[in-house]
């Protein structure tokens, strides 16, 4: 073998090349590594100068902050910030009655105070506020924000037998043994009603109670069973049919941020045991369970939610027997809940399906039942892995509740738009002021929570990790 | 060692303890509870008809609708009756729909690729579409496009003018090209020239996977997409003329007028959605293994190749089954045009329709079950698509 070319000297150094590391390495390789990407960068940097500057100077620089009306606005080529000003009460609260402000800002507040800590997951007593924010927070809200004093006439054995007004007011201050006329006329409750709920209990306990023992149930277990279930209804009316003497407040009156919250909270909580019922029947044994969790999933999840708003709307009143005397927000809100559990019911099926089957099968072989299983086995570690896609669903949701202003309920973003029309504001910049200002809370609850939500996906990984380093 | 007999209790009712008795117990009960809400809802609303004096039925289908609909694929007038006014509807949501769906696509690929640029800028500045149009909602985007961006155009007076294409708070105004006769025969060959090359590819396709050699297909499908219905165009003396918009008073007339709502709903659910489908396409290229990357670098394959070649390919299979829904969400969401009043299925048939009919069981029934359909055959499409790209495990 004989060499064609036997190089004889050393080759000449390369220059070194351009800087890799240190800041002008990070600028050679991120921003102008190839004449492609000089032009790429230039282009970016153009677009955002030209987007972000004049945001900014509208926003801030070219602004006008104060003012009474119109007039301060009417040269301003900034956003009109008096506008906000002067409307933000409408914004936040609708037409709520001014001096009943106190009532959503004290809802506001609990809701603050007791959110924060269940936010953070170090933070202790987990459970007692998951109860307190999930089950007493919104019967709480619900008669702070209304006022309460539903004052409700029947329970069910009221509805087949007429209970005399004159002989229930006596009986039931003897029972309890309070001056009757207390209990009504200063606690607003209705005896004829409290009569009523306390006849129908016993007797539908003892129904409840002698079928089950058919079934091979003791009385004692399903009486035990039945007391929670009076119980827990008690506690859910008494509250709202107490007279706490706060004047009754109509939802028409609601808007602005209170009405887009409200719809968002209360189809997040309705849609908790909605989803999980779902799911549960989703992955049941039985098929027409099966079945019919499928079908009602599909059928919520196939549709506009505006099909159902208007469904709500104009369907619901027909559906329901007095359904006219409803009001328009909680048709909506019934709308809402039936959407939103259709949406749970997959965030839900996930974390069931997460769960790994030697879990069931343990509980199987501990002799638990199937709800007892559920209960204590599955469910915590399914509902805590799809936390992250629960706060997912409540941000679409949140997102989702600008809806109602389609029919006819204002919520920020309807409030806004209607004081576009105000003649006293109307300048140049009202317009994008209103946006800008809609903009930015919608962003900022927005954001947070999907950043809250990323946090969690974050930890819930690291934990998983440590787990696996755990069992090696 | 002492025997202990084991006792066996004898269980008592034993068969009542039997799952299969008690799932056919309990599925007997579902059945009765949704048969006994069912016959009430039926009756409470058949009573609730009777009382309001609501007319129940589909005959208002044949009566006249009297109204008029701002854009109509196919033609309508006032004289038209409500089923041709639910064609109008729900042709106008299919047609916003497809146009956003492709909008989306590109806009939402080109923005995820983006993301994971190595250029700093152009990821941040991906990474800043996604979080503000993600967080921000749709309706507030439609609105925002609608009112602070189209509605403050200039007048029709004062339109912006490209050549004879006008731009105004009215919309933007384009000559209308008027073909003549025979037109119908130019876009059945062209119909039937992109059946035929798409088939042509697929031959092609197979041809190369069998011997490994490339037919080269772009010379045919010219052929057959352009050529020919062009030269059938000059052979037969088509001819076409242009109706251009022109200002009479404070108006254009004539031309091809693209509505502002048409505009504001598109630009929205297409941008909206596209902040969706980038993080899809984000999590699907990630989702492919680095090797695959290095591998295919290692190879000699350029940056585009790579990503066209070997990374796009594997991230489909991840990216196709979220991508679906994000389809369905952008139809569904397309029902939003009702409040800006592009007239699509909702705006036209559950609401104008029903607030004259005031029939709201039989529409709102209708569109619901549009909707379900639609839903229905596009998942079951993107589902054949997708066990089609599916990886084949052996």
């Amino acid at each position: 073998m004989s060499a064609a070319f036997v190089r004889m000297e050393t080759l000449p150094p390369r220059p070194a090349p351009f800087a890799a590391t240190g800041i002008t390495g990070w600028f050679a390789r991120r921003l102008f590594a190839t004449p492609g990407d000089i032009a790429m960068t230039l282009i970016g940097f153009a677009a955002f100068v030209l987007i972000a500057l004049p945001m900014f100077r509208f926003l801030v620089f070219d602004a006008v902050w104060t003012g009474e009306n119109r007039d301060a606005c009417l040269n301003a080529s900034g956003a009109c910030w008096p506008f906000v000003a002067a409307k933000f009460n409408q914004f936040v609260y609708g037409f709520y009655p001014y001096e009943e402000l106190w009532r959503p800002n004290l809802v506001f507040a609990i809701g603050a105070v007791l959110l924060i800590p269940l936010l953070i997951p170090s933070a202790p007593l987990k459970r007692l506020n998951a109860i307190l924010f999930f089950g007493v927070y919104p019967i709480a809200g619900f008669v702070l924000l209304t006022g309460g004093n539903l004052d409700p006439q029947r329970f069910v054995i009221g509805r087949f037998v007429r209970i005399p007004e004159s002989f229930d007011i006596g009986a039931i201050a003897r029972v309890i043994g309070v001056d009757h006329l207390d209990l009504r006329s200063r606690w607003g409750f209705r005896g004829t009603f409290w009569l009523d709920f306390i006849a129908s209990a016993i007797v539908l306990s003892a129904a409840v109670a002698v079928i089950a023992r058919l079934f091979g149930t003791r009385f004692t277990t399903s009486l035990k069973a039945m007391a929670i279930v009076f119980g827990a209804l008690a506690l859910l009316i008494v509250p709202v049919d107490a007279d706490f003497g706060l004047r009754w407040v109509e939802t028409r009156e609601w808007g602005g941020l209170l009405v887009t919250l409200v719809v968002a909270i209360t189809g997040i909580v309705a849609a908790l045991p909605i989803g999980v019922l779902l799911a549960l029947g989703r992955r049941s044994q039985m098929r027409l369970v099966r079945w019919a969790s499928v079908a009602f999933i599909e059928f919520w999840r196939g549709v506009p939610l505006i099909t159902v708003l208007f469904f709500a709307t104009y369907m619901l009143p027909l559906f329901l027997p007095g359904g006219a005397n409803i009001e328009r927000l909680v048709r909506a809100l019934i709308g809402v809940a039936l959407f939103s559990g259709a949406y749970m019911a997959e965030v839900v099926r996930g974390g069931l399906a997460a769960v790994p089957k030697h879990q069931y099968e343990s509980a199987a072989a501990l002799g638990l039942g199937y709800w007892k299983t559920m209960y204590l086995v599955v469910l915590p570690q399914a509902l805590t892995s799809v936390i992250p896609g629960i706060v997912n669903n409540f941000i679409g949701l949140f997102k989702d509740t600008t809806l109602v202003q389609i029919v006819a309920i204002l919520d920020l973003l309807g409030q806004v738009r209607a004081a576009f029309s105000d003649p006293n504001w109307a300048s140049p910049t009202t317009l994008y002021t209103g946006f800008a200002f809609a903009g930015m809370i919608y962003f900022v609850f927005c954001f947070a929570m999907s950043r809250y939500s990323l946090f969690l996906e974050r930890r819930a990984g690291k934990s998983v990790l440590r787990m696996e380093a755990e069992r090696r | 060692m002492t025997d202990t007999p084991v006792r066996r209790e004898r269980m008592r009712a034993s068969w009542i303890f039997r799952p299969g008795v008690r799932s056919a117990v309990i599925q007997i009960l579902l059945v009765a509870l949704v048969v006994l809400i069912g016959w009430m809802i039926y009756r409470t609303t058949r009573q609730n008809i009777i009382t309001q004096r609501i007319p129940i039925g589909f005959d208002f289908f044949w009566i006249e609708s009297g109204f008029s609909i701002s854009q109509t694929l196919i033609p309508f007038a006032e004289n038209n009756t409500y089923a041709r006014a639910f064609l109008v509807g729900l042709l106008n949501t299919l047609f916003v729909s497809a146009l956003g769906v492709a909008l989306a696509t590109a806009i939402g690929f080109m923005v995820g690729i983006g993301r994971l640029s190595h250029n700093w800028i152009i990821a941040r500045l991906c990474g800043g579409y996604v979080e503000v149009i993600r967080n921000l909602p749709l309706l507030f985007q439609i609105l925002f496009w609608y009112l602070a961006v189209l509605a403050t155009l200039p007048s029709p007076r004062e339109s912006i003018s490209l050549g004879n294409i006008f731009i105004n708070n009215r919309g933007i105004l384009m000559p209308k090209p008027m073909f003549g006769e025979g037109i119908g025969i130019v876009a059945l060959l062209a119909a039937v020239g992109i059946l035929l090359s798409l088939v042509f590819a697929s031959l092609a396709r197979r041809y190369r996977v069998q011997t490994g050699s490339k037919l080269k297909s772009w010379p045919i499908t010219l052929l057959l997409v352009l050529v020919i219905p062009v030269f059938a165009f000059l052979y037969l003396k088509v001819g076409v003329a242009f109706d251009k918009p022109e200002l009479k008073g404070f108006n254009f007339n004539g031309g091809l007028r693209i509505i502002p709502e048409f505009l504001a709903l598109l630009i929205a659910l297409s941008t909206y959605t596209a902040g969706f489908i980038a993080e899809i396409v984000r999590a699907g290229i990630l989702a492919v293994h680095r090797g695959q990357t290095e591998a295919a670098s290692a190879l000699g394959l350029r940056r585009g190749p790579v990503l066209r070649l070997v990374v796009v390919p594997q991230a489909l299979r991840v990216i196709i089954p979220p991508l679906t829904s994000q389809y369905l969400n952008l139809i569904k969401n397309s029902s939003l045009a009702v409040s800006i009043g592009y007239p699509d299925l909702v705006s036209v048939f559950a609401g104008t329709t029903l607030n004259n009919t005031g029939q709201a069981i039989e529409i709102l029934g209708i569109t619901m079950l549009v909707y379900l359909f639609i839903s229905l055959v596009i998942s079951f499409v993107m589902n054949l698509y997708n066990r089609r790209i599916a990886l084949r495990e052996r």
